[in-house]
């Protein structure tokens, strides 16, 4: 038998590494072009305001100043930001216009774009712009939102969105007839997707070729281009998208926001190149915000801890603009409540609220981060009331192989059902308890020691991944031998140039440096549907091993052709065909021209990697400090590309869904100020805050919806963190009765639960 | 988030400093490590027509120890008072508390001249000129003159600098041999500004009871403070678990703290009144 490719499943260095760690990374920043020019935004610094005038003539006459851009420059009707998840009618009402005009409905809104020699230049330009805006009552809570006294948008009357609901069975009989039910209110704050370098744009507009070129594209590059030409009035073959080297996009790089198409159309009115590249004020008040959600949820039980229901209503703080994928998280929270467990009724809302902040977009494990913090929440409340063990209870609950595919609940509008695709879920639960030490650490619980209060938790989670509908892929025999390999997935830090290698060279049975993976450009495949919803992986590695398909039948004709028999009777190796009677040929002699394939995969059914997170903390009762001493988690992706890439993610998200749960928070004034601008006040996790974390990923049980047998990856164990990690806190102050219902679990907030 | 245009001196000679000063008035900004400066710039709260580096003036950078106690030059960097090994022994208190200010990169330039002159209510450095009866010593056109640290802080971001004077050093009294001494803070993250924090010593005499307790806090007002009710309870006493208990009680009574959104008034007073329990407790251990 031949020997098998191995390169699936090792621990293979991420190419992309080499140019990073020599400093040989091209972010867009490093992108600069001959005469180039550069554009500042000028926002709004109110929240909620009638714009009356905005005088730009004071700018316009600075010397170096070469063009002040209004709404009223972009021609009517001024262009809006698509939806591009969702795109329902009725929340067309809520686009965000590219620059202001009318009204402005938060702080950080552009208003203008100024275009000058320099970027400092710009910036003095940035305080001769003169708006003057009448302002009006700000609108940042739930309270103020659905009375609607003073609306967001006169038209629509009213500031709420829309109303999402998730239902399955019939809860109203689950509660009626249940033995135990318990309802709770729970708070998930503002906070953000914090990428490593803030957005930017290089555009630049070929006049006579009418073509342009946009660097710093990411994550959905096609999707962009076509939003990017129907604003511009172009064809989508005018325009190409050029994606640079970036420090991860989390869900909220990449989206379409107004610098998208205001740079390239400055470039465009102006003839010259536009470089913009954000600053970390702008990049906190302007880039998609996310998590903040309040939920009134009840959870109805047997008395032996069997979950029966969960009804109830959530509100998410959308802020001033539904923008392309604003409704992915609300929707989420309704509809992935019920996580991994098996609960047959269900009947939950999600209310989306306009308000005066900035709007909100998806971040990694959108919706889920939330609706698990309220559901591991009940679940141990549950425990506790029913005086059973939070692990027996979980591993009572947990949907069993058996029952798999396993149908969630089905959310309307826009209707959509998803089933588990399947997974032993127990097993990992106890292979997280083992590997966590539980039964040894769980005699710390609620133990005073040397000043603190210990605790311990654990949660279990799924993590949604390989939204369709398709990914393209095409694969080249260059005459050298090598294969390049064009991918319409974004690479957006998770390591696609190594993974779609891999996947390549085993597909190809080729060995791994003969192999270039190529995903910089709109124009390298007909179509691409990017990197979100842990997709990238097994859409755009499936539309591979369907290409590499394609091309060895390709390539055995062209070598039947050259060796005289017939295509069945060639087989390929990594570098030869060989033909019957001992003929052989090397592939790089096959033929003078480059052989290609292209291929599309297609598939709508979700992926469900799920697993399970235990975490060890230790509470100062007298500052309300948490400290994490210990997390363990463990997750099964059906089948692992690259274990070392894996872990990255895995310790990442972990450390993410920690500063969710203890330190980030994007503050607001009663007047629609953004308080926290800044990285002093936005804390994010330092390199020194959890030393301790240990992530295990396994291939259990491989997806049956795709032919790698692979569960997207990219986002799973953020999601458990802010459930477990409250519960644990809820753990070691069990003497002092708190219950965490709100997050951040900052010190202050502890304290003052302490009481 | 780019800075405005300015002009740029870097003087020589105290002297070179001084006269830029006098000749340009309030449109020159002294320059020391930038670690707060250049973020007002680059926010456009600031917009000085001329920076004055002080990098090269001769004579700031410098460390003395002698038996008339710890003098630091304007331009000594934090890294700096890590990494000399002899204030550790001349004043224990200053190394540890200075431990604490920022990360590692702001550590390589912030001072202890641009920290005074500062004056933020959280910061470590003036924290431990009040609490240790330290001494400002400023340059101006008409000579030296010094300022107690107690007199030094107005309120928050102000100090009695007068326009066109430097700040060239700090002093701080001998620190004698078997003094008890501590400093607690806390801070959100290591390196950030605490929420409050506290540095204290006092000396004991013969029967084994403290004298001259010096209990001073940051963050807890709107300039570092001592508190001299708490101090009254440490001095005289054994330092017990009865005494620290009082002198925390009354240091939470004693405070002022501002409120904002990482802390409301009432944390910051129980932290506070935390911080100087765990310091006496230290300091006495
Ligand atoms: C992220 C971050 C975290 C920080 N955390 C802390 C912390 O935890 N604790 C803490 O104490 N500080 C902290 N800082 C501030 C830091 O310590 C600064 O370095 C310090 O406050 C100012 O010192 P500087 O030398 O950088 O002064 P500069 O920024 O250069 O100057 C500050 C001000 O002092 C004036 N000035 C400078 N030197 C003199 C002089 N000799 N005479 C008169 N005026 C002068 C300047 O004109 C300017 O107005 C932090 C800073 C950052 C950016």
């Amino acid at each position: 038998m031949k020997p098998r490719n191995l390169l699936i499943g090792s621990p293979m260095e991420r190419v992309e590494d080499f140019r990073f760690l020599r400093g040989d990374g091209r972010f867009v920043a490093d992108v600069n072009l001959e005469g180039q020019l550069h554009a500042v935004i000028a926002r709004s610094a109110v929240a909620h305001g009638r714009i009356r005038a905005i005088h730009t003539g004071d700018a316009r006459a600075m010397a170096g100043v070469r063009a002040v851009i209004t709404a009223r420059d972009l021609g009517r009707p001024v262009p809006v930001i698509p939806l591009r998840l969702q795109p329902l009618a009725e929340l067309a009402p809520f686009r965000q216009p590219m620059l202001a005009h009318g009204k402005v409905r938060f702080v950080g809104e552009p208003l203008a774009v100024i275009v000058a020699d320099s970027p400092q230049i710009a910036e003095d330009a940035l305080d001769r712009i003169g708006a003057d805006i009448e302002p009006l009552p700000a609108i940042v809570d739930r309270e103020h939102a659905e009375a609607g006294e003073t609306v967001l948008f006169e038209d629509h009357g009213s500031n709420v969105a829309i109303r999402w609901t998730a239902v399955r069975g019939d809860a109203g009989r689950a509660f009626a007839n249940a033995q135990y039910v318990r309802k709770e209110t729970f708070r998930i704050q503002r906070h953000a997707a914090l990428f490593l370098e803030p957005r930017g744009f290089v555009a630049q507009w070929d006049g006579r070729a009418r073509k342009l070129t946009l660097w710093g594209a990411a994550k959905v590059a096609f999707a962009n281009r076509k939003i990017l030409a129907a604003a511009m009035g172009l064809a989508e073959q005018q325009i190409e998208m050029i994606e640079v080297d970036v420090g991860g996009g989390f869900g909220s790089r990449g989206e379409f926001y107004p610098e998208d198409f205001l740079i390239p159309f400055a470039a465009r009115l102006l003839n010259r190149p536009v470089k913009w590249i954000e600053d970390r004020r702008e990049h906190l008040m302007t880039a998609n915000h996310a998590r903040e959600t309040e939920c009134e949820i009840e959870i109805a039980a047997t008395g032996d801890g069997r979950i029966l229901g969960l009804r109830g209503r959530s509100w998410s703080d959308n802020g001033a603009y539904i923008r392309t994928n604003g409704s992915v998280a609300p929707r989420n929270v309704a509809q992935f409540m019920s996580g991994p467990y098996h609960i047959e009724n269900i009947a939950l809302s999600t209310t989306q609220l306009i308000t005066n902040k900035t709007p909100a977009g998806t971040y990694r494990g959108p919706g889920r981060f939330e609706a698990d913090f309220v559901r591991e929440r009940l679940i141990d409340l549950m425990a506790k009331d029913l005086g059973l063990d939070r692990v027996e209870i979980r591993r009572r609950n947990l949907v069993r192989e058996n029952q798999m595919p396993y149908p969630l609940a089905t959310i309307t509008p826009y209707e959509s059902a998803t089933e588990l695709d399947g997974g032993d879920y127990r097993q990992l639960l106890d292979r997280c308890l083992e590997d966590f030490g539980w039964a040894e650490k769980v005699k710390l619980d609620g133990r005073l020691i040397d000043g603190r209060y210990h605790g311990i938790a654990i949660g279990c989670f799924i993590e949604g991944g390989g939204a369709g509908p398709s990914e393209d892929a095409r694969i080249v025999l260059e005459s050298d031998g090598t294969y390049s390999v064009y991918v319409g997935s974004a690479a957006v830090g998770q390591g696609i140039e190594t993974i779609m290698a891999q996947i390549a060279g085993d597909a190809l049975e080729a060995p791994f440096d003969r192999i270039r993976v190529r995903h910089g450009s709109t124009g390298d495949v007909a179509q691409g549907h990017g990197s979100y919803h842990s997709r990238a992986t097994v859409m755009g590695g499936s539309a591979i091993v369907l290409a590499a398909e394609k091309l060895r039948d390709k390539l055995r004709e062209v070598a039947a052709r050259a060796l005289g028999c017939e295509p069945g009777e060639v087989t390929l190796d990594s570098g030869t065909a060989k033909g019957p009677a001992g003929k052989s040929l090397a592939l790089s002699e096959l033929s003078e021209a480059p052989v290609e394939a292209e291929a599309t995969y297609r598939g709508d059914k979700h992926t469900y990697a799920y697993g399970s997170l235990a975490a060890h903390v230790a509470v100062d009762v007298k500052t309300g400090h948490v400290e994490v001493i210990d997390v363990a988690s463990i997750k099964d992706v059906g089948r692992i590309i690259n274990p070392a890439t894996l872990h990255g993610q895995a310790v990442g998200a972990i450390v993410q869904g920690l500063g969710g749960a203890l330190l980030e928070h994007l503050v607001y004034d009663g007047d629609g100020q953004l308080l926290t601008g800044t990285l002093a006040d936005y804390m994010v996790p330092s390199a020194g805050c959890f030393p301790v974390i240990r992530s295990t990923v396994v291939e259990l049980i491989p997806s049956p919806n795709n032919p790698l047998g692979a569960k997207g990856g990219g986002e799973g164990e953020i999601i458990p963190v802010g459930g477990v990690i409250a519960n644990a806190v809820a753990a070691a102050l069990a003497d002092f009765g708190v219950e965490p219902m709100e997050l951040p679990l900052s010190p202050p907030r502890i304290w003052a639960l302490i009481g | 988030m780019k800075f405005p245009d300015f002009d740029y001196a870097c003087p020589k000679s105290l002297d070179e400093a001084l006269g830029l000063l006098r000749l340009h008035g309030d449109d020159a900004v002294l320059l020391a490590g930038g670690q707060s400066l250049m973020p007002l710039l680059a926010f456009r709260l600031a917009a000085p027509g001329l920076l004055v580096d002080l990098k090269d003036v001769p004579g700031l950078g410098d460390i003395g120890i002698d038996g008339g106690g710890v003098r630091l030059g304007a331009f000594v960097r934090w890294c700096e008072i890590d990494r000399n090994a002899g204030l550790a022994a001349a004043h224990p208190l200053l190394v540890e508390a200075i431990g604490h200010v920022a990360h590692y990169q702001i550590r390589n330039r912030g001072t202890v001249g641009g920290s005074l002159a500062y004056g933020d209510p959280a910061a470590e450095m003036p924290g431990i000129a009040v609490t240790c009866d330290g001494e400002i010593i400023v340059m101006g056109e008409s000579g030296e003159r010094r300022v107690a640290a107690a007199d030094f802080f107005l309120g928050a971001l102000t100090t009695c600098l007068r326009p066109g004077e430097i700040i060239t050093g700090l002093h701080l009294p001998p620190w004698p041999a078997g003094r008890r001494w501590a400093f607690e803070e806390f801070a959100r993250r290591r390196g950030d500004f605490a929420l409050a924090g506290t540095a204290l010593y006092y000396d004991l005499d013969s029967q084994g009871r403290a004298t001259d307790a010096h209990i001073g806090v940051i963050g807890a007002a709107d300039r570092p403070m001592r508190l001299a009710q708490a101090e009254r309870m440490i001095n005289g006493s054994t330092v017990n678990a009865d005494a620290i208990a009082a002198a925390a009680e009354a240091a939470s009574r004693e405070v002022d703290p501002m409120e904002d959104f990482h802390a409301p008034t009432a944390y910051r007073r129980a932290l506070v009144e935390t911080l100087v329990a765990r310091a006496l407790t230290r300091a006495a251990g």
